[in-house]
Parts: C-alpha cells; sequence; structure tokens
C-alpha cells in the first residue's frame, strides 16, 4: 500500500532536479531541434517549390522554341511565295515589255520599208517620166519638121499633158 | 531447429551445475520481498554482491524532525546499528520502509524526510543523462545551417524521434498554436522515456525504478496540470463554471461544474496511477519471472533446469514488450497532455456554431 503514496521528499528531489533540467531544455535544448527541423522542412518545400517552377519553366521555354519554329517555318513560306510571285511578275513584265518593243522595232521597220518604197517609185517614177520626155523629145524633134499635123499633135499631147495633170 | 535444440541443451547444461549450488543452501527465496524491494524507494543503492559482501552506494539522509530539528548522515549508519540518532526504518505500521524518529515514550514520528534516496539519485543521473543528450543534439543543430544534408546517427535519430512527436501527437492535439508547448512537452517525453528505458537497465547508473514510484509520476501529471489550468484561456473557465447546458443543470445547485471541477484533478490522477501502474507491473513481472529462477531451483534439477530457461525465455520476451511499453506510456503521457492542454484553449463556441449553421443554410441551398 505503501507504494501508492508519494513520499514528500522524492517529490522535492524530482522538482529540483528535473526542474532545473526541464527548465534548460525548454529554454535552449528544444527550441533549437524543432526550429532547425522546422527551418529544414521550410527549406525543403521551397527547393521542391523551385525546383517545380523551374520544370514548369523549362516546359514554357520548350513551348516557346516550338512555337518560334512554327512561325519562322511560316515566314520562310510566306517569303518563298513572295519570291515566287515576283518571279513571276517580272518575268511576265519583261516579256511584255520585249513584245512592245518588238512590235515597235517591226511597225518602224514597215514605216521604213514604206516610205522608201514611195520613193523609190517617186524616182523611177520621175526617170521614167524623163526617159519618156526624152524619148518624146528624140520622137518630137524628128517629126516636128514643119508638119502641121506634128504641130497639132504636140499641141494636143501638150493638152493631154494639162489635163493629164 | 537442429541447432536451436543445441542450444537449448547447452543452456540446459550450463545451468545443472549452479542449480546443484543453489539447492544446496536451502533457503526459501522471498520473492514478495525481492519485487518489493526493487519497486520500493530504498536508503541506498545496492550495486552488486560479491559472495557474502554487498557492495553498495551509500546515499545521504536529510531529515527535518519537529521534535529535534535536522539532521544529516550517511545511509551505512542506518544499516550497521538499526537505530541511529533516534531514527529507524520502521518494519511494519503504515510507515514500513521508511525513516521514523523514535520518540522517547515509544510511538513513532514520521519527520519530513529530504534525504537522496535511490529514486532520487535515479531522476539526477536520468536528468542529467537527458540534458547531455539533447544539449549534444542541440549543439550538432547550432554547429549547422538548415541547408546542410539532413544528420545521420544518433542526431538524425533523435530528429526522426522530435519531428514524430511533434507532428503526430503534438500538432494535432495541441492546435493552433502548439508552437509554445512543443519544448515542454518533448522534454516530458523524452524525460519518461529514458526513464523508463533506465529502470529496464539492472546496472548501476540505470536500475532505479523512477517512473515506477508515483512520488515522480504525480510531480509529471502535476507540470501538465499547472500548464493546462495557468495557460487556460477564458473559454476553457467558462467552460468549467458556465458550461452550455440547460440552466436547471448549473444553478442554483452547481451539478455540471461540481463535475467539471472533479474533472480538473482527475485528469492529472490518471496521468500520475497510468505510467506508475504500467511501469510498476513490467517491473513486477519480470522480477516475478526472474524468481521462477530460483523457486524452481529448490525443487531440484529435474524441474528446475528447463523452468529456467522457458523463465529466461519469457524475460526476454518481457523485456522486449517493456521496451515498447516504455516508449508507449511515453508516447501516451504525451499524447494526453497534448490533449489537455489543447482542451485548455478552445476557440470561442459562437464562432463555431455560426460556422455550422452557415454550413447548414449552404448544404440546404445547393
Amino acid at each position: 500500500m505503501d507504494l501508492l503514496i508519494p513520499e514528500v521528499g522524492t517529490i522535492i528531489w524530482m522538482l529540483i532536479a528535473a526542474g532545473i533540467v526541464f527548465f534548460i531544455l525548454v529554454k535552449w535544448g528544444f527550441p533549437i531541434i524543432t526550429d532547425m527541423v522546422d527551418k529544414r522542412n521550410e527549406y525543403i518545400d521551397k527547393s521542391l517549390d523551385a525546383a517545380k517552377k523551374a520544370n514548369e519553366r523549362l516546359a514554357g521555354i520548350q513551348n516557346e522554341c516550338d512555337e518560334l519554329l512554327k512561325e519562322t517555318r511560316a515566314e520562310q513560306a510566306r517569303i518563298l511565295k513572295e519570291a515566287a510571285d515576283r518571279r513571276d511578275e517580272i518575268i511576265a513584265d519583261a516579256e511584255n515589255r520585249a513584245k512592245e518593243s518588238g512590235e515597235k522595232i517591226i511597225s518602224d521597220a514597215r514605216e521604213q520599208i514604206r516610205q522608201e518604197k514611195e520613193e523609190a517609185l517617186r524616182s523611177l517614177r520621175r526617170q521614167v517620166a524623163e526617159l519618156s520626155v526624152q524619148v518624146a523629145e528624140k520622137v518630137v524633134r524628128k517629126q516636128l519638121d514643119s508638119n502641121e499635123e506634128q504641130l497639132s499633135m504636140i499641141d494636143r499631147m501638150i493638152d493631154d499633158v494639162k489635163t493629164g495633170k | 531447429m537442429k541447432r536451436f535444440i543445441a542450444i537449448l541443451s547447452l543452456l540446459l547444461l550450463a545451468v545443472l551445475p549452479c542449480v546443484a549450488q543453489e539447492s544446496a543452501q536451502d533457503e526459501t527465496v522471498d520473492v514478495k520481498g525481492i519485487i518489493f524491494g526493487h519497486l520500493k524507494d530504498s536508503y541506498h543503492w545496492h550495486i552488486i554482491t560479491i559472495g557474502e559482501k554487498e557492495v553498495s552506494l551509500q546515499l545521504p539522509v536529510m531529515l527535518y524532525s519537529k521534535v529535534s530539528g535536522w539532521h544529516f548522515f550517511m545511509s551505512d549508519k542506518l544499516e550497521e546499528t538499526e537505530s541511529y540518532d533516534g531514527f529507524r526504518i520502521a518494519e511494519e505500521g503504515a510507515y514500513a520502509g521508511k525513516l521514523v524518529e523514535v520518540l522517547p515514550d515509544g510511538t513513532e514520528l514520521k519527520p519530513l524526510d529530504l534525504s537522496l534516496t535511490k529514486v532520487a539519485l535515479g531522476v539526477i543521473i536520468n536528468a542529467l543523462l537527458l540534458c547531455v543528450i539533447v544539449m549534444c543534439t542541440a549543439r550538432w543543430y547550432k554547429r549547422h545551417k538548415a541547408t546542410d544534408p539532413a544528420p545521420g546517427g544518433f542526431v538524425g535519430l533523435m530528429e526522426y524521434v522530435v519531428a514524430m512527436i511533434v507532428d503526430d501527437v503534438i500538432k494535432p492535439s495541441v492546435g493552433k498554436d502548439y508552437k509554445r508547448y512543443t519544448p515542454l512537452l518533448l522534454t516530458i517525453f523524452f524525460f519518461i522515456l529514458l526513464s523508463n528505458i533506465m529502470g529496464l537497465i539492472p546496472i548501476f547508473p540505470a536500475g532505479a525504478n523512477v517512473t515506477g514510484n508515483i512520488a515522480i509520476t504525480l510531480t509529471l501529471a502535476l507540470v501538465t496540470f499547472f500548464t493546462v489550468n495557468v495557460f487556460g484561456n477564458r473559454e476553457y473557465w467558462k467552460e468549467i463554471l458556465w458550461p452550455d447546458v440547460p440552466v436547471f443543470l448549473k444553478a442554483p445547485v452547481p451539478l455540471l461544474p461540481f463535475i467539471e471541477i472533479v474533472g480538473i484533478f482527475t485528469k492529472p490522477f490518471a496521468l500520475t496511477v497510468r505510467l506508475f501502474a504500467n511501469i510498476t507491473a513490467g517491473h513486477a513481472i519480470i522480477l516475478s519471472l526472474t524468481c521462477v529462477i530460483f523457486i524452481t531451483a529448490k525443487m531440484g534439477p529435474l524441474i528446475g533446469a528447463p523452468m529456467t530457461v522457458l523463465s529466461v525465455f519469457f524475460m526476454v520476451f518481457m523485456n522486449m514488450l517493456e521496451l515498447l511499453v516504455a516508449y508507449i506510456q511515453a508516447y501516451v503521457f504525451t499524447m494526453l497532455s497534448a490533449v489537455f492542454i489543447g482542451l485548455s484553449r478552445p476557440e470561442e463556441h459562437h464562432a463555431k456554431e455560426e460556422e455550422v449553421q452557415v454550413e447548414k443554410e449552404n448544404s440546404l441551398t445547393t
């Protein structure tokens, strides 16, 4: 039964010894340990968070890269298409111009040919006229020897020329 | 299996000569004396008996008597003369085993006994050891940064236990501002755990039955008691003195407040008795099993030898179990203390009720 009766002396010794040690541990022992454990937990949480963020950023960069590549491809296609269009345009333009200048040259040449032909015709006519005049002179000289008929013929001829003109 | 049998028979062979020697002495084994001798406190610390010579640590006795004032002497004086300076250890009566003053008229008077007894010295040793262990651990943390890798070895073990007690016991039980109570609860936990384990080791500096002494468990429970009632908030006292019950239960006869006030004192009482009874029971069982060896030895080697092996087997089992109990009891004491502290800091009742009502309305509307 005396096991169940607390001894005052033991309580006092317990209060002194355990009291001092409890005070030391409560004040300087366990707070250091728990603070550090908390801090480490915080640090681990932060690290995990940072790692997660870094991963997300990495994924973002990958996406950005893909986007950029896609854009570049589209730009490339656009530039190529433009170049092709421009080429076609230039070729078409050149063709048109060539055609135009060719036509002009041809028409010029034709005009010249026509003019030269006319010139030639004119000089031919003049020569023919001169020749015919000379021939006529010779003929006329031979027959103009006081012959009335011939005189009348000359008149007639002069009239012809006059009316012919 | 063959190996097991070989070991068993070897053990038997080893035990036989001892048994023969013991039985020759032909003494009755005082089982009760052995068990209670260990469970109870004593004025000297018996370490070992070599042959006939007992080696024990003599402890200082300090007494204050109303009749004759202060007395200081070492405990070996008591053994030699039975009575010293008018004091002797009472053999029977209400003060059996304690020092009493024998008055001239023959009556026994109990003085104020401040002797440094076995348990008191055990408390000091355990407290110092705990201090060394925890301060060494704390020193490691002082010398390292939070970004350093986690500690290994003993510091790692301490950190694991600390983190487990904080996260599993203190945080959920105390609630909001648990950080204020964490150091105290951790100290209680480690003191009880260390004392329990030290009680299981039978060799000097360990071996004092500290947590199996009701004065120690009472003091520990008083720590919880004061923490609960000194730091309890207004709501806690309101719940005790004017609880939310129909008025006829609290006035004019304060029925419920009376029950609540009794409850204040039953909580530390339960803590006291639980720890004391568990540790005492464990020690009693282990000692009884040890005594089985010496009792059966008297019955001759044929019964004694197998019983010895069986008893050793059970003792190993019981020691394992006690190691578990040492941890569980420290855990339970800490958990209950944390729960009592948590109960002493309830949140405002009205706020809770409003929350419940809002929730109900929400569930109705949805």
